[in-house]
């Protein structure tokens, strides 16, 4: 063990190895910060949650952060709110049956691309008869456009954005995300800058009745990784996919690993029957196709990441890394200090457990290491397929979703990329330190 | 999966074992090593695919989608047929049960379930492998049969097109590496070897990304334009053209592995102590590199290329489905989205088959140019 420990100083020797650990160190304290910060339950919900949480979120648009290069100026999500701010809201005229009020949003705008959306968004309180309001819209430079009238309940939300309406009759045809903000007679529509105002005139008809509304532009950035068709945050699943792939790549490789030196090493002991089965039950999971397997699983039974981690470690204990340690364990076995220790009398699991196994471990640890980014990427692999975890957010199920809505037909690059460099660096960080190890650890390629 | 290593310690211990005894020609060794061999991998595809069939019917769930079926069939039969309309409820119910009845024993449900496994299995095994439930071949068939072998074709042209490239690519470069062993070339090389920790379909999208999407050289993805040219020749381009991407990702997936543990062997080899008797005789580096490093080095080469395949054909199965690649890959996912039982089953078997060949046709190989080689007894040691 203390001969490990001096190789493993070598490590610093090698760059590889150090930006590995370097990487591997990263995501473990993502890890712990999605733990902590975000707990497990809430993180489960806010991913299978739907517009009641990410109604602020804008659809499908790259992270903020593309602000930063020269030249990009998309707008960002802009909300205006009544509650929030009571000095947008002014009663005119207040009589004991109709009572008048103003509610304005002023805003400016100084991007150089059109919102995403924009959506108008109602919460009135009444007995009977529902609030009726007016809304209008100001330009800077002057124009006015009536866009809605109508009475309006509690949690009536209106798109502004997919008013045909209003883009038939007012706006020539123009989108009503492009066309309230256009320039007039532009062609292609130039982004008019200048001071805005979204004024809604209500009218309640009950003493104690109460009208607010919220208006969201939504922007053309969001977040730290964009959003999905869905308008959830990226970064969520970004962040909380870290401890579950390392989770899921740390269990599986102990699992298997150790499982598979000791049967190899419980194989090589015994000899005869318990060696010739095992190798036999080897070969039949060689032609049992691992993936082919975790499909029938998932189809038939469950898709929880656990259960098919689970069917993982089992399939991968016999597979070809068996052979190999057998083989060590082959000239192990006639080595003169486990004659020794034969001679002394020690049982048979002592030996493999003290005498045979430890001598492999040189040669475990790299192939461990090495093993873990393939399981990450097992997972990944799974839920492109379509047999991710149903519920939990992982960088596979990004993948998945950006896949099935074709996000690089339709230019969301970002939304294959973010995850894809997740995966890529957790492998990257784990090969090379396992290349590293294996150099060091197995003297036969020291040096190549 | 696990990227398997190079089992280096195999070759010493069949370097200790006696040569094949004398006087037995070669081809009959190798014909009695080939069925063999191929004897013991038709029983690991049985045991294989019977422990699937168990699997896919543990506490009876196949049985029970059949029994469902079968009653949801008659139910619709029933009812939507004028002649029961008159009859009284109870009646039809009689009538519904007798039929549920009949072709339950129609199909064998009726039977225990080891002797129903056994049905399965022989079905599986012979290829017959029933109705799908939702998906249908181009040429419009149910059969599951029809659908895979319609399906068969593009996956094996993809597969054994990339298998080919990689091979003898990954050869070249890295006896090229070991020439010039510790140039920055080769350290570079070297360095890319983790790249392999991602599979080839996660290159497929990168390559998508950037030949398809940004720069619109290559189709994001199917086999042939759509609608398919008529000319023959134009067909062909076609499909290089789509095979470009497809195969580029899947040796990319492999490649640098390979080099790399390819370059340890051919170091490794080149450091006996015969050649530097044969450098010390004066033969010259072509020579040398052919006949005392090449030979000895190409069963371990066959055999890491044996573990990295079966890597390829699980990435392959995604590969098909990020390039929608008409292949058994992207129909064994939309199987899956349609939960439609059978076709998923039928995929299954097939790649049962598959791997078996390919580990049979590896083995062949491996028999071939390593003459030492032992028949019987453990039954071979390529796999």
């Amino acid at each position: 063990m203390s001969m490990i420990k001096r190789r493993l100083k070598e490590l610093k020797e090698y760059p590889s190895a150090i930006l590995g650990m370097v990487i591997i160190g990263i995501l473990i304290g993502i890890s712990l910060y999605a733990i902590i910060a975000i707990p497990y339950d809430e993180a489960i919900r806010m991913w299978r949650g739907g517009e009641g949480v990410w109604i602020e979120n804008p659809r499908n648009v790259p992270p903020a952060w593309v602000n930063y290069f020269p030249g990009v100026n998309r707008p960002e999500t802009k909300m205006l709110d009544s509650i929030d701010r009571p000095e947008l809201k002014e009663v005119a005229e207040k009589t004991e049956e109709v009572s008048e009020g103003k509610i304005s949003m002023p805003f400016t705008y100084e991007y150089d691309e059109f919102p995403r959306e924009i959506s108008l968004f109602f919460a009135a309180e009444y007995e009977q008869t529902r609030p009726f309001v007016h809304v209008y819209w100001v330009m800077p430079d002057g124009r006015e456009i009536e866009m809605m009238e109508g009475s309006v309940a509690d949690g009536t939300s209106y798109r502004i954005g997919q008013d045909r309406d209003l883009q038939r009759r007012q706006l020539d045809g123009l989108r009503p995300r492009v066309g309230l903000f256009a320039e007039e007679d532009t062609d292609p529509p130039q982004v008019l800058h200048g001071e805005y105002e979204l004024r809604i005139e209500g009218y309640l008809f009950e003493p104690d009745a109460d009208l607010e509304a919220r208006l969201i532009n939504y922007g053309q950035v969001e977040g730290l990784a964009g959003t999905d068709h869905r308008r959830r945050d990226i970064a969520l699943a970004l962040i909380w996919g870290t401890p579950i792939a390392l989770a899921f790549g740390l269990l599986a490789a102990v699992g298997s690993t150790i499982t598979t030196m000791i049967l190899a090493g419980v194989g090589v002991w015994f000899g005869r029957w318990v060696d010739g089965l095992i190798q036999k039950i080897t070969e039949v999971n060689l032609i049992l196709h691992p993936l082919v397997v975790l499909v029938m699983i998932g189809t038939l039974y469950s898709r929880s990441i656990w259960v098919m981690l689970a069917v993982i470690i089992v399939l991968n204990i016999f597979s070809g890394a068996i052979k190999v340690y057998r083989s060590l364990f082959l000239q192990i076995k006639e080595a003169p200090y486990v004659e020794a220790a034969r001679s002394y009398g020690a049982g048979n699991l002592r030996i493999i457990f003290r005498y045979l196994i430890p001598r492999a471990i040189p040669v475990l640890v790299p192939q461990f290491v090495i093993l873990i980014p393939s399981l990450v990427f097992l997972e990944a692999t799974l839920a492109v397929l379509g047999l991710g975890d149903p519920v939990l957010p992982t960088w596979g199920k990004v993948l998945e979703d950006a896949q099935q809505h074709g996000a690089l037909y339709l230019g969301y690059y970002y939304w294959v990329l973010s995850p894809a460099i997740c995966l890529i660096l957790t492998g990257m960080g784990f090969s090379m330190l396992g290349f590293a190890l294996d150099r060091i650890l197995n003297p036969r390629l020291r040096g190549m | 999966m696990p990227q398997e290593y190079p089992p280096q310690e195999e070759l010493q211990e069949e370097a200790t074992e006696e040569r094949t005894p004398k006087g037995e020609s070669d081809l009959w060794r190798l014909l009695r090593y080939s069925l063999l061999r191929l004897g013991a991998l038709f029983i690991a595809v049985v045991v294989g695919v019977y422990l699937m069939i168990l699997i896919a019917n543990m506490g009876g769930y196949v049985d029970e989608i059949r029994r469902a079926e079968i009653a949801f069939n008659v139910a619709q039969q029933v009812r939507g047929s004028p002649e029961f309309a008159e009859l009284p409820e109870e009646r039809r119910r009689e009538i519904m049960d007798s039929m549920v009845e009949t072709e339950e024993k129609r199909l064998g449900l009726h039977e225990p379930f080891y002797l129903r496994s056994i049905y399965y299995l022989r079905d599986a095994l012979t290829l017959d492998l029933g109705r799908s439930e939702n998906l249908t071949s181009d040429a419009g068939s149910r059969q599951v049969r029809h659908i895979i072998l319609e399906r068969l074709p593009p996956t094996l042209f993809l597969f054994l097109t990339a298998q080919i490239i990689t091979f003898f690519a990954g050869l070249f470069i890295a006896l090229a590496l070991s020439r010039q062993y510790g140039s920055k070339l080769d350290k570079f090389m070297v360095a890319l070897a983790p790249t392999s920790a991602a599979p080839s379909w996660f290159y497929g999208i990168f390559l998508i990304l950037i030949f398809a999407a940004l720069l619109g050289w290559l189709p994001f993805g199917r086999m042939v334009a759509a609608p398919p040219p008529d000319d023959t020749l134009m067909y062909a381009m076609s499909v290089i053209r789509h095979l470009i991407l497809p195969v580029t990702a899947i040796v990319l997936g492999a490649l640098f592995l390979t080099i790399y543990q390819w370059r340890t062997y051919f170091l490794i080899y080149s450091s006996e102590d015969y050649v530097e008797m044969a450098r010390a005789k004066g033969l010259s580096g072509r020579q040398i590199e052919r006949r005392y490093i090449l030979r000895p080095t190409l069963p371990p080469i066959i055999t890491s290329f044996l573990l990295g395949i079966i890597t390829v054909w699980m990435g392959q199965i995604v590969l098909e489905t990020v390039f929608t690649w008409p292949g058994l890959g992207r129909l064994l996912f939309q199987a899956i989205g349609l939960y439609d039982t059978p076709v998923i089953i039928g995929v299954i078997v097939i790649f049962a088959f598959l791997l078996a060949i390919t580990v049979f046709l590896l083995d062949f190989i491996y028999a071939i140019v390593d003459p030492r080689v032992k028949v019987g007894g453990e039954g071979g040691q390529a796999a």
